[in-house]
C-alpha cells in the first residue's frame, strides 16, 4: 500500500510539473512573482466547479452537527496533525514546542479519548500547527513560484513539494482499511471546507480582483507563520509593506 | 456641599478629558474590542449574518478610531503620489465603505471566542505601533488580530488590521496598482464604486 501511494504521488508530482510547464507557454505576466497566473486562474475556475458539488456538503454538515460533534472531529483530526506539528518543531530546532507538542498528542489520545477532546489546551499546552512547508522556509529555501492546484488550493512551489512530504508522513493515509481511511479523508476533508465557510463570505465582500486577493492572503499568511507571526524585522511600520 | 460637588464633577471631567488625550494605543484597542463584543454577543440578529446592522455597529464605535486616508495611502503603495487631492478623497471614501464592509461582514461570524490582549512593545516617543491580540476558540491556534496605530493630534489612529498575518490594506496592493497602470487613478476610482455598488448591503 505505501508502495502505491509513493507510485501516486510522484505521478502526481510528474502531472504537476508537466501542467505547470503547459501553464507556462500561455502566461500574460502581470505580475513578475507570479509567472503561472493564468494557469492558476484557470483552476480556481476549475476549483470553484468541484467546489459546486464540495461546498453544500459543507454547508450541511455545518447546520446539521451539533457543535460538539464539529469540535471533536475537529479534534480529533487536528490531534494526528499534531503528530506532524511536533516532528516540524523539532526540525525547525524549536525542542520547546516540540515537546510540548509531543505532550499534547499523548494527552489528548489518552485522557481526550483518542483526541475527541482537547484536554492539552485546557491544561496550558497551547496548539500550534506546522507543516513540511514551513520547516522549508524556516531552513532558508525560497518560496518559488505560486500555483493553485485542484482541489488542495494554494501553494508556492516549496509548500506544494512540503504538501507532498506532510501527505507522505499524514497518519490517515496510513490507515490500512482502505474504505476507513477514504471515509476518514473524506471526513476530514468537508470538516476543513466547512470552517472556511466564514472565511469565503468575507473574501467575497472584500476581495475585487478574487485571485489576486487570495493568492496576496495566502503568501502573506505564510510568511508570517514561518515567521511564526514575529514582526518582520528587516522593517519598520509604514515602511514594511 | 455645593463646591464640593461641583469640585468632583470637575475633577472627573478633567481626568476623562486628559484620558481621551493621553490613552495609549492599547488601551484603546481593548477598549474598542470589548464594546463591540459587549455589543456583537447580546445582538442575535448580528450572529445571524445581518451585515447592515453589524455595519451601524462599527460606523458607530470604531470608526471614529481608524485613519482612512492612511489606509488608501499605504494599499495604494506610490500611486498614491499620483492622485490629485479630489482623487485622494474619493478614493478614501470608497475605499472606507469597502473596508468597513469587509470589517462588519467578519463580526458577522463572532461567536463565542475569547479575545487575549498582549503587550506591545513600545517605547517612550514612538509615534507607530503595533498592537497586538490573539483570537482564542478552544481546539484552535489562537488567530493573531493586530493593529497598526500612528500618533495623531487627536490621539491614536488605526491605520492597519492584519488578520493572522494578512494585512487587510495591502493585501489590496497588486489590485490597486494593475488598475492604475491599465486605467488610471480614475479607473480605480470607478472600480471601488463598482465593487460599492455590487455589494450594497441595501440591495440584497
Amino acid at each position: 500500500m505505501k508502495i502505491q501511494m509513493r507510485k501516486h504521488l510522484v505521478s502526481a508530482a510528474f502531472a504537476g510539473v508537466i501542467l505547470s510547464g503547459l501553464g507556462g507557454c500561455a502566461t500574460t505576466e502581470s505580475n513578475p512573482n507570479d509567472p503561472f497566473e493564468s494557469f492558476n486562474r484557470a483552476m480556481l475556475a476549475v476549483n470553484d466547479g468541484i467546489d459546486v458539488v464540495v461546498k453544500p456538503v459543507a454547508q450541511g454538515y455545518d447546520a446539521a452537527a451539533p457543535l460538539p460533534v464539529k469540535a471533536g472531529i475537529g479534534n480529533f483530526f487536528g490531534n494526528l496533525w499534531d503528530v506532524l506539528t511536533a516532528v516540524n518543531n523539532l526540525l525547525q530546532g524549536k525542542g520547546g514546542q516540540g515537546f510540548s507538542d509531543i505532550g499534547r498528542v499523548l494527552i489528548n489520545s489518552t485522557i481526550g479519548i483518542g483526541g475527541v477532546f482537547d484536554v492539552a489546551s485546557e491544561m496550558g499546552l497551547e496548539k500550534h500547527t506546522e507543516d513540511f512547508g514551513q520547516t522549508m522556509g524556516v531552513w532558508g529555501i525560497d518560496e518559488g513560484p505560486f500555483f493553485m492546484w485542484p482541489l488542495i488550493g494554494p501553494r508556492t512551489t516549496r509548500d506544494t513539494f512540503g504538501w507532498a512530504v506532510d501527505s507522505y508522513m499524514d497518519p490517515v493515509w496510513h490507515v490500512d482499511n482502505i474504505a476507513l481511511r477514504n471515509s476518514m479523508v473524506g471526513v476530514r476533508y468537508i470538516d476543513l471546507r466547512a470552517t472556511l465557510l466564514q472565511t469565503d463570505k468575507v473574501v467575497e465582500q472584500a476581495a475585487i480582483d478574487r485571485y489576486i486577493y487570495i493568492r496576496d492572503a495566502y503568501l502573506q499568511n505564510r510568511r508570517s507563520e514561518i515567521r511564526d507571526g514575529a514582526d518582520n524585522v528587516d522593517c519598520k511600520m509604514s515602511r514594511c509593506y | 456641599m455645593k463646591s464640593f460637588f461641583s469640585l468632583v464633577v470637575g475633577l472627573f471631567l478633567l481626568s476623562t478629558s486628559a484620558w481621551a488625550q493621553e490613552v495609549s494605543p492599547d488601551a484603546l484597542i481593548k477598549k474598542v474590542t470589548e464594546d463591540v463584543l459587549t455589543i456583537v454577543r447580546q445582538d442575535k440578529d448580528i450572529q445571524n449574518g445581518n451585515t447592515k446592522k453589524a455595519i451601524d455597529l462599527v460606523e458607530a464605535k470604531v470608526l471614529p478610531h481608524f485613519d482612512f486616508q492612511h489606509m488608501t495611502a499605504l494599499a495604494m503603495g506610490k500611486d498614491w503620489n499620483k492622485a490629485t487631492p479630489e482623487q485622494k478623497k474619493r478614493l478614501s471614501e470608497e475605499f472606507k465603505t469597502l473596508l468597513v464592509r469587509t470589517y462588519s461582514n467578519a463580526l458577522t461570524g463572532y461567536r463565542d471566542q475569547m479575545v487575549r490582549y498582549k503587550p506591545s512593545k513600545m517605547q517612550y516617543g514612538d509615534t507607530e505601533v503595533l498592537v497586538r491580540t490573539e483570537i482564542l476558540k478552544p481546539g484552535n491556534k489562537p488567530i493573531a488580530l493586530d493593529y497598526a496605530l500612528e500618533k495623531e493630534a487627536d490621539g491614536w489612529k488605526i491605520f492597519d488590521v492584519i488578520v493572522a498575518g494578512v494585512s487587510l490594506v495591502t493585501n489590496y496592493r497588486d489590485t490597486f496598482n494593475q488598475e492604475v497602470r491599465a486605467n488610471g487613478i480614475d479607473g480605480l476610482v470607478k472600480m471601488l464604486v463598482t465593487k460599492n455598488n455590487q455589494m450594497d448591503p441595501g440591495k440584497k
